[in-house]
């Protein structure tokens, strides 16, 4: 018997040892997404609870587990006799109600004041960005820095003031998506017509990376977007320069390029506005803003990153990727709706770019800085 | 031990609980049915004064007339009691006459269905395209219409099954107390609708009182 | 009978496909439901293998983005609704008239229309992958995703088109379980004597015919939207397009325990069974149950957390989701204590029922996380929900279905499984399950959304989804196990005895596979678990413990059963065609310009006119023929 019961403890701390082996060899919080490593105090609220469950689930996971372990080896059938007929037993029935109640009640308090402050704003008065969702990327809105009437817009990084409240407001132009950015907060949903908020923080500077957590279409992958957390001065100096129109380069293939932009046959400034500032809650254009493309961590929705090895916007890089987009964004990004559906050169067969338009469109666009 | 020799489907067939295995299956049904209609009612309500464009009910109800057809449609609830009770008295000719005009008056109830439609569309503007009122509208009076008219074929087939010997008895009654509970529960449906669709949308102080729109 | 219009002869088919066809046995429509589910789960099974071979390796371009948003659209709605809902449906055919002492359903053509009903839905969906328009809108279907503007084509009409003939289906059978169950028990079976998976097949049954018709209406709704330009999601016109995801989950909540509450059945049946115990406390596992069905209504806001519906409603949804959490556990408990004390056999269906349990308390715990509002934005649309939802219904309940199956297996047949292949393909399951879904957690907690058809290496997902990949492919070798076991030992297996495993129930007290008529004597239940009892009185009157059934012969020529019919195949037949009519009634082009389809007006008409006739004829045909000498079915 006590043979028995030592092989019966080997198996359940095995168990339990490699149940814990692989939560230590799963959790990694150095991954880009990885919701273990909060860097806000949204994030670091949530964190925060999910250990609490976590460790209540764990004693409950470790405990069944165990016990139907304990079960399976101290009740097998050793022999055809009739166990005796046990109906049941008021008193452990209650306790296996009233236990779990009570463990639930405590994981709800704090989950309740969690909710709550997560929800409502600490500071109504600070920055609100405005994001809206587009099949299949974001568009980021500021208030301009000196005309309350107008803003500033840009797509695919979101700026922020490093150790600041952000409040977000969230919306969509066509179906719901969803913005998340694991490290510094969890998801809220961008219905169109239907705006919500949340507020976020970052609680020092740093490059974090966000995505659509909300299924909407064909690249609902592709919808991502990044978090440029910075300090407070160089988050200013950023959107004062966003505010200004891109310098304008002598370059004749540049001067071309702008010429190909604007020219009905290529049509790409039907879409794409290169002027960064509108009138508060106007809507902007069906494609992403284009004044300081070329100073954008990534394009596309995430698919092109445009960083070099130290995290820095990388010229060639910009060109290179401007140029594999515009050659073919079919195979960069299939079924998006630039190439299906709307632009000119892609659509038609008779109105694609000349290698020539490609080169100058290139040069164009990766001088928008 | 009980040798059930019987064939086990029979009319009268002992069931556990004494109910009528027809007769329960029916209750089933139009609880599954209050849902479906809970949830039609629970959609029109929800988009009540939210559409943007388009005429609202104010501008297209003609409450008087709807009265008429609600009147109407109460009293073949009566008329159907009527039509039962004469069946198990075992007068069938009385039986058939209270079944004959309660399908009259069920068309009756359709034909100011129809009128009213075609009413709003021509000089309403209402179409289930025009705006969430019309849509919310169309659905949820429609598929009640569409109620009524298979109750309306239901009772018209069990009238002209009666005039087959031994088509309807008195013994047989079950098959038209399920006629008549359907009936009366199409009926109920309507009651609810008529108040919460026709009257709160368009008299003030009840709930959501009417939005006047400039169109 | 001489009013029967269109003199079509009643079918007197004994064998062969047209058996099948007119067949109204309970037992024979669960054999077809069970066959034609297993179909449709395995063929959601290569959508499975398909979404993780892709997956496998980050940035594999093996599937397009569209077609791998229809595998899992497909994926997730053959598995609901072709796969789990119709095997639980197969034993509450199969089991439920057995366990009560009845000799068919109450309604058998009703019954007989649910199934080919079931079959016309589950070939409207899955047709669809050679039309070229699958449905890529999710199994829950959000507008305006689903919307004409944002999706053009029929694949979400298919979509809405089989789901409401499977809603057809499945109101069908539950009208026809509520009646059995209330109005054919045996006599002597109060309410608290009845076995627990009838119970359970009880309040599923009630919570469908509410459940239904709240998403009929919705898909109505978006149906009316996309053929006919209506307004209820359009948010242009000033639509909601948080009112989909309402109706939506209203149904899809108690959808869940919906599929869940038949496995906690079987489960509960199998416990005790293989421990030589009762059931622990009866009546909190019914109540347990009861409660649950009860709660599923109120809680259907956690799946939208994230809506943005406000802290008040968030805060009150999280505490009734945790609330949920007390019976479930309850039935846990209860289920250990049951096997507590007990004498355990490890058989196939116990292994299977245990690692349900097992399986099910991760997927529990988890779904207490979910419950946690505020931690939830973290997990709502990542993998971790995708582990969540396949600890809950693939290792809780398509385990406890396995386990239903190898349990029912020699009653049904007549003939044992083979218990080293069960073992085999159980060890093969319980490993897979684990090696599949557990790194989902993992994947999910480092960021990873769900229904993304690739993603880039340097997340940190590669490893973890290389081990779901592998686990897939552990499941996929052990359901090949599975199928030969059963298929081999269906034909060449070891005779079973009528109560191979010592039975409480009173399926057992029948021989194996059970006559037509299940019963000669309709029996007297003097006890819950009364077979049991039964065989412990004969034992203490040292009696030969008998198998059940008597002489067969005894008095079975006086036993009307009731008769094969045509009617209720055509009626669903007449549902298919029109379905398919629908799906097609209304093209849009890319400039919005809708067009009525005359030849799919002219399918729906005809459709409705073949099933308008077999309802005709249907209504009119009794159940059985009343001249003496008519067919009575104890013949062979």
């Amino acid at each position: 018997m006590v043979k028995h019961y030592r092989r019966l403890w080997r198996l359940i701390g095995l168990t339990m040892l490699a149940a814990a082996l692989a939560m230590l060899f799963g959790c990694t919080p150095n991954d880009p997404q990885s919701t273990f490593d909060a860097h806000g105090p949204v994030a670091q609220s949530q964190l925060n609870l999910f250990w609490v469950i976590l460790i209540a689930g764990a004693v409950v996971f470790f405990a069944v587990q165990g016990a139907i372990i304990y079960l399976i080896i101290k009740f097998r059938r050793r022999d055809e006799s009739i166990p005796k007929q046990t109906e049941g037993n008021h008193a452990l029935e209650f306790a296996w109600t009233a236990g779990p109640t009570v463990l639930l009640i405590l994981v709800a308090i704090p989950t309740i004041f969690t909710i709550f402050d997560n929800e409502v704003s600490p500071d109504k008065n600070a920055l609100t960005v405005e994001v809206i969702g587009h099949q299949w990327w974001f568009e980021f809105r500021y208030p301009h820095p000196d005309d309350p009437t107008k803003e500033v817009i840009f797509a695919n990084d979101l700026h922020i003031p490093t150790d600041e409240v952000v409040n977000v407001v969230l919306e969509s132009v066509d179906v719901i998506h969803s913005f998340w950015v694991p490290k510094i907060a969890g998801k809220v949903d961008m219905v169109p017509r239907n705006a919500n908020t949340m507020w976020i923080k970052a609680d020092r500077p740093g490059f974090y990376y966000g995505q659509c957590a909300e299924f909407c279409g064909v690249q609902h992958a592709n919808m991502r977007f990044r978090v440029i957390a910075q300090p407070r001065a160089e988050f200013n100096a950023w959107l004062r320069a966003q505010a200004e129109p891109a310098i304008e380069s002598q370059d004749p293939l540049v001067a071309q390029g702008r010429k190909v932009f604007t020219s009905p046959d290529a049509g790409c400034s039907g879409c794409h506005a290169t002027g960064s500032v509108t009138n508060k809650g106007v809507a902007g254009r069906v494609g992403p803003n284009l004044t300081h493309v070329a100073t954008r961590t990534n394009f596309a929705g995430g698919v092109l990153d445009n960083r070099d090895e130290n995290g820095l916007v990388n010229d060639a890089i910009v060109q290179r990727n401007l140029r594999m987009w515009i050659e073919d964004p079919e195979s960069v990004k299939p079924g998006n709706i630039m190439a299906r559906d709307i632009a000119a050169p892609y659509v038609d067969p008779d109105r694609a770019l000349t290698e020539a338009e490609l080169s100058a469109l290139v040069a164009y666009l990766s001088s928008l800085k | 031990m009980a040798h059930a020799t019987a064939a086990i489907h029979g009319e009268h067939e002992p069931t556990t609980t004494g109910l009528n295995h027809r007769k329960l299956l029916m209750w089933a049904f139009l609880g599954s049915d209050c849902m479906f209609f809970g949830t039609l009612i629970a959609t029109y309500l929800v988009y009540k004064n939210k559409s943007v464009e388009g005429s609202m009910p104010i501008d297209v109800f003609d409450i008087p007339v709807t009265s008429v057809s609600t009147f109407v449609l109460l009293m073949s609830s009566m008329s159907m009691v009527l039509a039962y009770s004469w069946l198990t008295r075992g007068n069938l000719k009385a039986f058939r006459i209270w079944l004959a005009s309660t399908a009259i008056m069920g068309t009756t109830f359709l034909a100011f269905q129809v009128f009213e439609f075609r009413d709003f569309a021509v000089h309403g503007h209402l179409t289930p395209k025009t705006n969430l009122f019309g849509s919310t509208f169309f659905t949820l009076t429609g598929f009640h219409g569409a109620h009524v008219t298979l109750g309306v074929v239901w009772l018209l087939s069990i009238l002209f099954h009666s005039f087959r010997k031994g088509g309807v008895t008195p013994e047989k009654n079950l098959d038209v107390d399920l006629a008549a509970l359907y009936w009366h529960f199409v009926d109920i449906v309507w009651i609810v609708i008529f108040t919460v669709v026709y009257l709160f949308g368009v008299f003030e102080g009840f709930p959501g009182a009417p939005v006047a729109t400039g169109h | 009978m001489t009013t029967i219009p269109l003199a079509i002869p009643r079918p007197v088919h004994p064998t062969g496909i047209w058996s099948w066809v007119t067949t109204i046995d309970h037992k024979r429509i669960g054999v077809l439901y069970g066959v034609t589910a297993f179909i449709m789960f395995f063929s959601g099974g290569i959508e499975a293998m398909l979404i993780r071979v892709q997956l496998m390796r980050p940035e594999q371009t093996l599937i397009t983005p569209e077609i791998f948003n229809q595998l899992f659209t497909m994926h997730a709605t053959t598995m609901i609704f072709l796969g789990v809902m119709p095997l639980s449906a197969a034993f509450f055919n199969f089991v439920v008239p057995l366990q009560i002492g009845a000799r068919d359903v109450a309604f058998p053509r009703l019954n007989a229309f649910s199934y080919w009903t079931f079959l016309a839905g589950a070939l409207i969906l899955k047709l669809s992958w050679f039309t070229h328009a699958a449905p890529n809108g999710g199994w829950f279907g959000y507008s305006p995703l689903t919307g004409i503007t944002y999706n053009l084509g029929h694949g979400i009409d298919v979509w809405i088109l089989s789901l409401q003939v499977l809603g057809v289906a499945s109101l069908a059978a539950s009208f026809n379980f509520i009646v059995t169950i209330v109005n054919m028990r045996a006599p002597g079976m109060g309410l608290m004597r009845m076995p627990l998976f009838t119970w359970m097949t009880l309040v599923t049954a009630i919570l469908l015919v509410l459940a239904f018709p709240v998403i009929t209406v919705a898909l109505i709704e978006l149906y009316f939207d996309r053929a006919f330009g209506m307004n209820f999601f359009n948010v242009a016109a000033g639509a909601n397009a948080v009112l989909w995801q309402h109706l939506f989950w209203v149904f899809g909540h108690p959808e869940v325990y919906i599929l869940i509450l038949p496995a906690m059945g079987i489960v509960s049946e199998i416990l005790p069974v293989f421990s030589r115990k009762p059931l622990f406390g009866y009546a909190t596992v019914v109540l347990a149950g009861v409660i649950i069905a009860f709660m599923g209504w109120m809680v259907w806001s956690h799946h939208m957390f994230t809506v943005g519906l406000g802290p008040v409603a968030n805060s009150v949804f999280t505490v009734t989701t945790m609330m949920i959490a007390v019976p479930t556990g309850i039935k846990v408990f209860n289920w250990m204590g049951t096997m507590w004390g007990g004498s355990i056999s490890l058989k196939t269906p116990m292994l299977f029922a245990i690692a349900f349990v097992s399986m099910f308390v991760i997927g529990g715990i988890s779904g207490v996380m979910h419950a946690v509002a505020a931690s939830d934005a973290q997990q709502q649309d990542t993998y971790f929900i995708v582990a969540h939802i396949h600890y809950v219904l693939f290792g809780g309940a398509i385990f406890a279905i396995l386990a239903g199956v190898y349990y029912w297996f020699p009653k049904l047949t007549g003939r044992m499984y083979d218990e080293k292949m069960g073992l085999w393909h159980f060890w093969l399951m319980f490993i897979g399950q684990n090696v599949t879904f557990f790194p989902m957690h993992f994947t999910g907690l480092n960021g990873m959304p769900r229904r993304i058809y690739a993603y880039y290496s340097g997340m940190g997902w590669d490893f973890w989804n290389l081990v779901s990949t592998l686990g897939a492919f552990i499941l996929a070798a052990g359901f090949v196990i599975f199928i030969y076991n059963m298929a081999r030992s269906w034909r060449n297996g070891e005779q079973a005895s009528a109560d191979p495993w010592d039975g409480r129930t009173l399926e057992w007290s029948i021989p194996s596979p059970p006559p037509e008529y299940n019963f000669v004597e309709i029996p007297h239940v003097q006890d819950r678990d009364d077979w049991w009892e039964e065989k412990q009185r004969r034992r203490e009157r040292r009696e030969v413990p008998v198998v059940a059934g008597g002489s067969e012969q005894e008095d079975a020529h006086d036993i009307h059963l009731p008769q094969p019919s045509y009617w209720p195949f055509f009626v669903s037949l007449g549902l298919f065609i029109a379905g398919f009519g629908l799906v097609y009634l209304m093209n849009m082009d890319a400039a919005g310009v809708r067009t009525l389809n005359y030849v799919a007006l002219i399918t729906t008409v005809i459709g409705v006119c073949i099933g308008i006739v077999s309802v005709y004829a249907w209504s009119f045909e009794p159940v059985n023929d009343p001249e003496p000498g008519g067919e009575h079915a104890a013949h062979h």
